[in-house]
């Protein structure tokens, strides 16, 4: 029997941008061999990690994700040939950027999962999940969201109304 | 307005048994632009399938999302079923709420939320999907095959028979791989030899294989149906055109006491070599690094002695460039290396049994040349230390395998059987001696496998043992085997004159090299991945990309030409067509935007990204912009992240269908 289950006040949400080639099939080689993981993980799909844009993490985190997590081939078995490795330039650079906006850098966490490394894969999301939730919602993009929507966004009924009358 | 159809699976009870499908439909339904939604058992069967074109008709849908398993399952089932009801494929999606849901999580009503929002994102998602075109790509009718042992002979002959070109790359100097190293084969004893060799020779002579030997393949380029392969064929020495294979030079070479890696080493070749009499193709290889002339650049025998002028000592390697339309992966096993530290092991190999430093413990491969009829000994069990016959002879099994502390944990499968077939060979070359086999389990499953194993301890006397070797050193000129019977509860020690390890199945070295160059997944021992384990058993999940043999896992001798025969097959099934579907999943370039700073074509893996000129009416030169070669694009979709402008989107997986997903969340 699984032992029972903990109850927690903060869930956090965890936005995984993935390979379909390594970690997506990892993540469902986790499924078919029914290990257990945290239910906090959303799952998006990308070719390979190469596809993904920095614009995407900042997004994510707009969108009220508390940690982001970014996963692709190990180095040298990206099916694409060397998209993995366009990818781990782009987020080494862009970390410190992140950093520098004030993002707290554990909430963000790059790995290699392969096809073959379902295991891995519970515990990447597994330790992530852990590390996320004893950290606490984030809030700093979230507020950023709602001035955005304040200053400018037409998709407010209040302002659509006004719009309209002009 | 869109009209999306949403379908949700329960599969079986796989999904329904932790999420609430019917909750997850009704909250799905009321999303805006979701005008239909349902559950139902099994959407993938016949009936599924009916239900989801019957909605489209009927409810005028124009998207879809089927909530079911992984897309790497049933994407192309759902998308066929999408089409034959009129709509464009790509305008279906999948929700993956069984490997990534209900099969990883307990909690109902967790699973139910979590799945309630990944359907929701294919919604967001799917609403942004556009329709695309399938594209045609031309398919290059001829094959190539890595690797000449049986596996790789087996798929090239019938590929060839079939009446396709077929590129079979070796790159030992001789084709026939560890099948013409054994002595006898399990469970018919027949020889080796006189059932490979033959089909060694139908390669040689068949009109539609071209024999590469000697070479390895330096690079692959393409996809499925347009691979360009460069292939290195290494200097032989030896013009293959003149020479006529009489062996004068070899006979003359001074160098005569060079290990041959063939007979494990136990038995001496010369510099100016062929591995083994047999050897496909016959013409002989100069070893460059034990050769006198390329040493010391004096000697040059065999030049002088050859009557044809066929050595070269000034050959130099070649790159070949081949252009093939599939290619069947058959580059086989190696035996664990005693001596290495394997792969993910803290510990050193099994230095504790002696091996390398007592000379008359061997491993299986060695005991296979020994009773080789063509072998170093010719056919008869001789200790290498003092070539005497061993009159107590013990095996130990397991050797590597299911040994987690070592680094692998998997079984080898065929140790088992040969183990029982050297205790017979053995009894049926030495009658007064006596066969120990030190043994964790039989495994012995397959047609007439289990009766063969009997009749080694039955008829021919082997006694076994069951229990783990402790300790083994040398007294003397008698090997002292130290293990215990677990069966019975005792300690045992044994005399022998020889032992001989029963050593794991490993894959090539190089394995995981030469997967890099494919692009194809391989696993933690470097075994190559298939696409899927119970029903794409010989593709793997790069397409046009095809498996056989142990290289995939271990196997023995029926399994592998089966599997090399299915992999065959698949390759005749892609070549059946001229023109091959391909998935519209390639970049576009949006050529209003783009400032020409051609960073997406650095990136570009695959050289799709080309200069295109823009000009007005009157023919002057407006700018250059990129323009991708929808024949090339392979779809990583490395171009747009990288483009400063956002003026390369990739079809499938454009920034709005990505935002829109993240922004469902």
């Amino acid at each position: 029997m699984h032992p029972e289950k903990q109850t927690h006040d903060f869930e956090p949400k965890i936005i995984a941008f993935v390979c379909t080639w390594c970690t997506y099939a990892g993540a469902d080689l986790a499924g078919t061999s029914r290990m257990q993981y945290p239910a906090n993980v959303r799952v998006l799909k990308f070719p390979c990690t190469g596809r993904i844009d920095p614009v995407f993490i900042l997004k994510a985190f707009q969108q009220g994700a508390d940690g982001v997590l970014v996963s692709g081939c190990h180095p040298g078995d990206c099916h694409y040939i060397a998209g993995n490795f366009h990818a781990r330039r782009r987020f080494a650079a862009f970390r410190k950027l992140l950093e520098f906006v004030g993002v707290d850098l554990n909430r963000l966490q790059f790995s290699w999962v392969s096809a073959a490394e379902g295991g891995k894969w519970v515990e990447v999301v597994t330790d992530l999940t852990e590390k996320v939730r004893a950290m606490g919602p984030m809030t700093e993009f979230k507020e950023l969201a709602m001035e955005e929507q304040w200053s400018g966004a037409i998709n407010t009924p209040e302002l659509k109304e006004a719009y309209s009358q002009i | 307005m869109s009209r999306i159809g949403v379908f949700i699976c329960h599969c079986g009870e796989n999904i329904s048994r932790t999420v609430d499908v019917e909750r997850v439909a009704q909250q799905v339904g009321k999303m805006p632009g979701v005008a239909f939604s349902t559950d139902y058992k099994y959407m993938c069967s016949d009936p599924g399938q009916n239900l989801l074109k019957k909605a489209i008709q009927e409810q005028n849908l124009t998207h879809v999302v089927v909530a079911a398993c992984s897309p790497r399952m049933h994407e192309k089932t759902f998308r066929k079923a999408v089409e034959a009801a009129g709509l464009n494929p790509f305008l279906c999606e999948m929700a993956n709420i069984r490997e990534h849901c209900s099969w990883v999580h307990e909690n109902r009503e967790e699973a139910t939320v979590k799945a309630t929002e990944i359907v929701g994102m294919m919604v967001e998602r799917v609403k942004k999907n556009r329709v695309l075109p399938t594209i045609t790509v031309p398919v290059t009718k001829r094959s190539l095959v890595i690797g000449g042992g049986i596996a790789g002979i087996q798929a090239a002959l019938d590929i060839a028979d079939c009446g396709h070109e077929v590129i079979l790359v070796e790159r030992e100097p001789s084709i026939g791989g560890h099948m013409a190293q054994l002595s006898e084969t399990f469970p018919t004893l027949d020889c080796s030899q006189c059932i490979m060799t033959p089909k060694m020779v139908d390669v040689a002579n068949h009109p539609n294989i071209k024999l590469y030997t000697y070479s390895e393949i330096e690079l692959v380029e393409g996809y499925i149906g347009n691979f360009q392969v460069t292939i290195k064929k290494r200097a032989r020495s030896v013009d293959e055109d003149k020479c006529t294979g009489c062996g004068v030079c070899m006979t003359k070479c001074p160098q005569k006491k060079i290990p041959n890696k063939f007979d494990q080493n136990i038995g001496m070749r010369t510099a100016i070599y062929i591995p083994f009499p047999q050897a496909v193709p016959n013409t002989p290889v100069i070893d460059r690094e034990n050769c006198t002339m390329f040493k010391t650049g004096k000697c040059g025998v065999c030049q002088k002695v050859c009557g044809p002028g066929a050595v070269d000592f000034e050959q130099q390697d070649q790159l070949i460039i081949e252009a093939v339309g599939a290619i069947v992966v058959a580059t086989g096993f190696d035996l664990y290396t005693i001596d290495e530290k394997p792969k993910g092991s803290l510990i050193k190999g099994y230095g504790e049994f002696g091996h390398g430093k007592i000379p008359d413990v061997i491993d299986g491969m060695t005991f296979e040349r020994l009773a080789s009829a063509s072998g170093p000994t010719g056919g008869k069990i001789l200790r290498p230390s003092d070539g005497k016959e061993p009159k107590q002879i013990v095996f130990i099994q397991c050797i590597g395998s299911r040994a987690r502390e070592k680094g692998i944990s998997y079984c080898s499968k065929v140790c088992c059987m040969y183990t029982a077939k050297h205790t017979m060979l053995y009894h049926h070359k030495v009658h007064d001696g006596q066969a120990y086999v030190f043994f964790m389990d039989a495994r012995t499953p397959g047609k007439s496998y289990d009766e063969f194993w009997r009749r080694s301890i039955e008829e021919e006397e082997a006694v076994y043992i069951r229990g783990m070797v402790s300790r083994l050193y040398q007294k003397g000129d008698k090997i002292i085997v130290r293990g215990s019977d677990i069966a019975v509860g005792v300690q045992v020690e044994i005399e022998a004159d020889m032992v001989v390890l029963a050593t794991a199945i490993q894959p090539q070295k190089g394995a995981d090299t030469l997967a890099q160059k494919l692009g194809i997944s391989y696993d933690k021992y470097n075994f190559y991945s298939e696409a899927h384990a119970k029903l794409r058993p010989v593709e793997c999940a790069t397409a046009g990309i095809y498996l056989a043999g142990a290289c995939q896992g271990p196997k023995d001798i029926p399994e592998t030409v089966s599997q090399a025969s299915a992999a065959a097959a698949k390759v005749m099934t892609l070549f059946s067509k001229d023109l091959l579907e391909r998935e519209p999943i390639v970049a576009r370039v949006k050529e209003s935007g783009c400032v020409g700073c051609f960073a997406c074509k650095k990136v570009c893996a695959y050289g799709a990204v080309e200069e295109k000129e823009i000009r007005d009416r009157q023919g002057n030169l407006i700018k250059t912009v990129a323009f991708v070669n929808p024949g090339v694009c392979a779809g990583c979709g490395t171009c747009q992240a990288t483009c400063p402008s956002k003026s390369v989107e990739l079809d499938g997986y454009t920034d709005e269908q990505i935002v829109a997903m993240i922004e469902s969340l």
